[in-house]
């Protein structure tokens, strides 16, 4: 092993954390406006805020070593050099639709720094310890709401159900593997990426459960992968477009 | 941010002409002469209270449609920390439009009540925002001098005389005071930036120097007196008064960073500490506020996207057995 490899396997894995983070941020940004209600649009606005602040944070880590710096990260890299998963890419949707993508996505969030927690990159451990308190509050507003949702009425638990058959197997490109699963473990930067599916399925399924929703047994999830090899969903060119609107067309030069 | 506190006096004609206990009505006037604040239980003149929902209705609702012409350009803030900003801005001003709707429910409106007037078009909401942020400069343009002007409005209205209104108030200006400063950073950036920049902030000035002369609503000359909202304090300055704060503090700000205001008679009086400017074409502002805007249309739909799209959520959520109770505070 050497810093070659470790370093080639932390940055991969920084990459596509930030790039979740990013684009989920953005995502979600979306919903500042139009929320169902008022106090939904002010949640949904603090989710987004605290997730771009992630992803600045680690692509800074990033540029430590030896990347570009955060803004020519987001603002300058093609489509194919993001690293995203293909949930994260997907349109805002409905109402529905957006508390199951924001239920999964930030269980699995929270299980990938409680277990960076004891990275062996330390400045990635301590970050992770940070986050772990912020990611708390937006589990226990994703919970609460699709409890409440999924124990409303009959239109709205018939919702969430078509919703967790839609989002469940895309949720699966989350944990798509990366060429060095071996050596995040050996290393002890990660647990790896079927660890993190393992403990996120037993979560999942119990809380899904707990409020009278069924897994699909759709075994098909070809769909959601791909994200992190830089193949990407129809919806990202456009939403990448969006990101550098002004950056990129105005003036490349200048800085805002 | 929040537009003008313009008295539409139309609309205050149709109003029901209710005569109020004068014994009621003096002490009433006394408490406010010797600045004391209502509070949602006491006596009040149903005018008084008419006009207040209407103004902070009217405010809550600037703040949930203001929110939409920034927001757009959340996704396209060309830097992490502009994005940050931007957010966090948006986000407050949303959360000021949930205070007021609070603070308006003390006097017996419901928030649905309001939402509802807003959709069908009944109430109003600050003009400024049925103009396009067409490029990011219209975005710094607002947050540095639509924010600014809602400041010198908010500032005043926080000294007046309804308990619920002024403490929201407070609360508002102290998040405005960021986002002036934020706006103001951003805005700067670009006169201070490339020539490119500098283009593209001076365009968007002078697209948006109508409205902002509009923003305080029409001359005093114009408008029927509000004496008695004056005396009640729930009006506290005239929109002249207003207007020339904002243009004195401003208008220096705006060029010594070396961009030029687009109205060749803009001209400050000393001996009147007043400011004259050219026409800026008052049948516009009410062919605006009556609907007839370039966004009005666009921005309703918007909020009707989201009625319509949050119906079920807001169905499931909904307790039947819970009554609507006036809250107290
Ligand atoms: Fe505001
Ligand atoms: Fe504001």
């Amino acid at each position: 092993m050497n810093d070659i490899d470790y370093n080639t396997a932390l940055k991969e894995l920084l990459f596509k954390m930030a790039d979740d983070q990013y684009i989920y941020g953005h995502r979600t940004s979306e919903w500042i406006g139009i929320g169902p209600i008022i106090e939904e649009d002010i949640a949904f606005g603090s989710i987004a805020q605290d997730k771009v602040g992630h992803s600045l944070n680690i692509y800074q880590m990033l540029h430590q070593l030896g990347e570009a710096d955060a803004e020519k990260l987001v603002f300058t890299r093609n489509e194919n050099e993001y690293k995203c998963c293909h949930l994260v890419e997907l349109p805002i949707g409905e109402y529905d639709f957006a508390i199951m993508r924001h239920f999964m996505f930030e269980h699995a969030e929270y299980i990938r720094f409680e277990m960076l927690t004891e990275s062996s990159y330390h400045p990635l451990a301590n970050l992770a310890k940070k986050y772990k308190g912020e990611i708390k509050y937006h589990i226990f507003h994703a919970n609460t709401w699709l409890k409440l949702l999924a124990e409303g009425n009959e239109e709205s638990k018939g919702r969430m159900q078509s919703a967790l058959n839609q989002v469940y197997p895309m949720a699966m490109g989350i944990f798509e593997e990366s060429p060095y699963e071996e050596i995040l473990r050996s290393e002890h930067i990660f647990k790896g990426e079927a660890a993190l599916k393992s403990v996120w399925m037993e979560r999942t399924e119990e809380f899904l459960q707990s409020v009278g929703l069924q897994i699909p047994n759709n075994k098909d999830f070809s769909e959601a992968m791909g994200g992190r090899k830089g193949y990407h969903t129809e919806y990202f060119g456009p939403l990448l477009k969006e990101i550098k609107e002004v950056f990129v067309t105005e003036d490349p030069s200048a800085s805002w | 941010m929040y537009g003008g506190g313009f008295v539409d006096e139309k609309e205050r004609q149709k109003d029901p002409v209710v005569q109020d206990d004068p014994i009621k009505l003096a002490a009433f006037e006394a408490r406010i002469a010797a600045g004391e604040k209502v509070e949602p239980g006491d006596w009040m003149p149903a005018d008084y209270r008419r006009q207040l929902i209407r103004m902070i209705e009217q405010h809550a609702h600037s703040e949930i449609i203001g929110a939409l012409p920034e927001g757009t350009w959340i996704t396209r803030a060309p830097s992490f920390k502009r994005k940050m900003a931007i957010m966090a801005k948006v986000q407050d001003e949303i959360g000021h439009a949930q205070m007021l709707y609070s603070a308006c429910e003390t006097l017996g409106k419901s928030r649905e009540q309001m939402l509802n007037d807003l959709l069908s078009g009944k109430s109003k909401y600050s003009n400024v925002f049925n103009y396009p942020a067409i490029t990011w400069a219209d975005v710094t343009v607002i947050g540095f001098l639509i924010d600014a002007a809602a400041i010198v409005n908010q500032v005043l209205n926080s000294k007046g005389s309804y308990g619920p209104y002024c403490r929201a108030l407070e609360r508002i200006c102290y998040e405005e005071a960021f986002h002036l400063k934020q706006g103001q950073d951003a805005f700067a950036a670009l006169a201070l930036g490339t020539p490119t920049q500098k283009a593209l902030v001076q365009e968007a000035l002078n697209r948006w120097w109508k409205p902002i002369i509009h923003f305080f609503g029409p001359s005093d000359k114009m408008s029927v007196h509000s004496e008695k909202l004056m005396r009640w304090k729930v009006k506290m300055a005239s929109n002249d008064d207003m207007r020339n704060q904002f243009l004195s503090t401003y208008v220096p700000k705006i060029q010594e960073l070396g961009l030029s205001i687009p109205d060749p008679n803009l001209c400050y009086h000393e001996e009147s500490n007043s400011w004259t400017f050219s026409d800026p074409d008052w049948d516009e502002f009410f062919r605006v506020i009556n609907g007839d805007g370039p966004c009005n249309k666009e921005r309703l739909a918007v909020r009707w996207w989201a009625e319509e799209h949050g119906r079920w959520v807001r169905n499931a959520i909904i307790n039947p057995n819970e009554r609507y109770v006036v809250p107290l505070a």
